[in-house]
């Protein structure tokens, strides 16, 4: 057998507990071996996922995640280097079993979130102080490289941290309308705000380049000249309280408009 | 060229942070989990950096899978030569398995037949790894549960060849020479006398636990008595070398890993007086 083969064979063994490829590996005396690294493969994968979805399995309980981990394992080959990787596809795994109780898998997304922005790129925000001199007609906002966002249905991010204070947590409700909610690394600590859908269209177009004047004309369209602005600044002086913006360019040159840059 | 270096460390592991961080812990050099730290930022690579800061560190890895048949992973060793171009490693290295075929990973230390075939893969594989890490690597033998018969040669004389054909270093793993010298039955005198003792950068050391039928490489256990004994029998052989102690789970007391080092440092001065 060529080492190809066999290394497919292992795969399929370890997978699948393919019979005929476990013969082809050595039969009855290999079977022992076999056993210990099918349960090293399983072990390592329900670790990565048991310790990247603490609330969801909070959540559930302990029982049904371990149910959901053995679903997923046999759904979602792991293909990356990096057993880091493994759990983003998770939340969809859940969304498939928990078809009618969609805060299962938003709370597993907040999980997810959470971890990846923890060892997401270093970005260092920028201080009030530095903004001072900003020409706000002309500035494009660089956001932290860790800020993720995504929809949300329930209220997920209060069964989150409840789950995390260790308090009893609320019932699940569906929101009104559709929210969202904000994710990101604040020095080492990641973060989530919930926020709402004009919050997060506003940090989208901002991720992308759209001058800060834009996101201001935008918001007095649909709110109106004085309280769109005043919406505007609201979310600009969050923003920078939170940490979220890094650097700001000028729309027209592309130089950096804040003091002490390199 | 592989820089000498004989010193006594320890695997860094989270519970133990604070301890390397604020206090001068009586080691040589620290070795850590490559892939840990293969990310982009936080938290975890700000301690890396304070750490390399204080000690020397060595890079090992459980992802290069050496024995892969379709070959090695561009960007994993792109992310490794990131990773090793900004700590300077004393070593970095990986174990002689595969882990991944076909873009499926399976995060285990898979074992490989020790044929020609495989030898000229791994060959080639090591010479790959080595260019686009602009340095040797070390390999280590790995536990192993399964023999892949036909073999045409010893794992010993596989990784003799290994070394001889790409320059690369052997990390030695005492431990891991038992478990398979138990579950294969063969002479783990003859694995230690027979492997390239040149080419010996470093050791490790570490405990495993009895399965239903064979040994597991678990590394939960103190060092037991056997390998101390493999220990002191191969370093008369190999000279002052690095030598650690690796727990990876149910990990104890900073001290109590700190006095299994000692006793590894009492094997090693005693075989130098008794060499002298």
């Amino acid at each position: 057998m060529s080492l190809l083969d066999l290394q497919r064979d292992m795969r399929a063994w370890l997978t699948r507990e393919d019979g005929a490829a476990a013969i082809r590996l050595g039969g009855e005396d290999a079977a022992p071996g076999l056993h210990i690294h099918r349960n090293n493969f399983r072990a390592s994968l329900a670790a990565c996922l048991e310790e990247s979805f603490t609330r969801t399995r909070d959540w559930i309980g302990h029982d049904a995640f371990a149910h959901a981990v053995a679903a997923h394992v046999e759904r979602v080959p792991p293909s990356s280097w990096t057993l880091d990787a493994y759990p983003r596809d998770f939340p969809a795994t859940l969304s498939l079993l928990y078809p009618g109780d969609p805060e299962v898998a938003e709370l597993a997304r907040i999980d997810l979130a959470l971890a990846e922005a923890f060892v997401g790129p270093d970005a260092a925000p920028l201080a009030a102080a530095a903004l001072r001199e900003v020409d706000w007609d002309q500035a494009v906002l660089q956001l932290t490289p860790t800020l993720d966002l995504f929809d949300l249905t329930t209220n997920a991010p209060a069964i989150w941290s409840a789950l995390a204070d260790g308090i009893e947590p609320p019932a699940v409700a569906l929101l009104p309308e559709a929210g969202a909610i904000l994710i990101w690394r604040q020095g080492e600590a990641a973060q989530f705000r919930a926020i709402d859908q004009m919050e997060k269209q506003a940090l989208l177009a901002a991720r992308v380049g759209v001058p800060f004047a834009d996101l201001c004309a935008g918001l007095v369209d649909v709110l109106g000249e004085e309280d769109g602005i005043a919406r505007a600044g609201g979310m600009l002086g969050r923003w920078i309280a939170d940490g979220l913006i890094v650097d700001v360019f000028d729309s027209v040159d592309g130089a950096r408009r804040r003091p002490n840059s390199c | 060229m592989i820089a000498p270096f004989a010193g006594f460390g320890l695997g860094l592991r989270k519970p133990h942070y604070p301890e390397f961080l604020e206090t001068r812990v009586a080691v040589d050099f620290v070795e850590v989990i490559s892939e840990n730290f293969m990310i982009e930022g936080g938290r975890p690579r700000r301690i890396l950096r304070e750490v390399r800061e204080r000690y020397p560190v060595a890079l090992h890895g459980v992802s290069m899978s050496l024995g892969s048949a379709d070959g090695l992973d561009g960007a994993y060793l792109a992310r490794l030569r990131a990773l090793v171009d900004e700590i300077d490693p004393l070593f970095v290295s990986d174990h002689l398995s595969w882990s991944r075929i076909d873009g499926f990973n399976s995060h285990d230390l898979l074992p490989l037949p020790y044929t020609r075939e495989a030898l000229d893969l791994v060959t080639a594989n090591v010479d790959r790894a080595q260019e686009a890490l602009g340095r040797a690597i070390l390999v280590e033998n790995p536990s192993t549960y399964i023999d892949l018969a036909p073999a045409d040669m010893t794992e010993w004389r596989f990784l003799d060849a290994l070394c001889a054909r790409t320059g690369c270093g052997l990390l030695l793993d005492v431990n891991n020479v038992f478990v398979s010298a138990s579950n294969h039955g063969f002479d783990p005198i003859a694995y230690l006398d027979g492997v390239p003792h040149d080419r010996v950068r470093q050791i490790h050391l570490a405990g495993h636990s009895q399965g239903s039928e064979l040994l597991i490489d678990t590394h939960d256990q103190p060092v037991p008595d056997p390998v101390w004994h493999l220990y002191a029998h191969l370093l008369p052989r190999l000279g002052p070398v690095a030598t650690m102690i690796e727990r990876d789970d149910a990990i104890p007391p900073l001290h109590e890993l700190l006095a299994e080092l000692d006793l590894a440092r009492r094997i090693a001065r005693e075989t130098a007086r008794a060499t002298a």
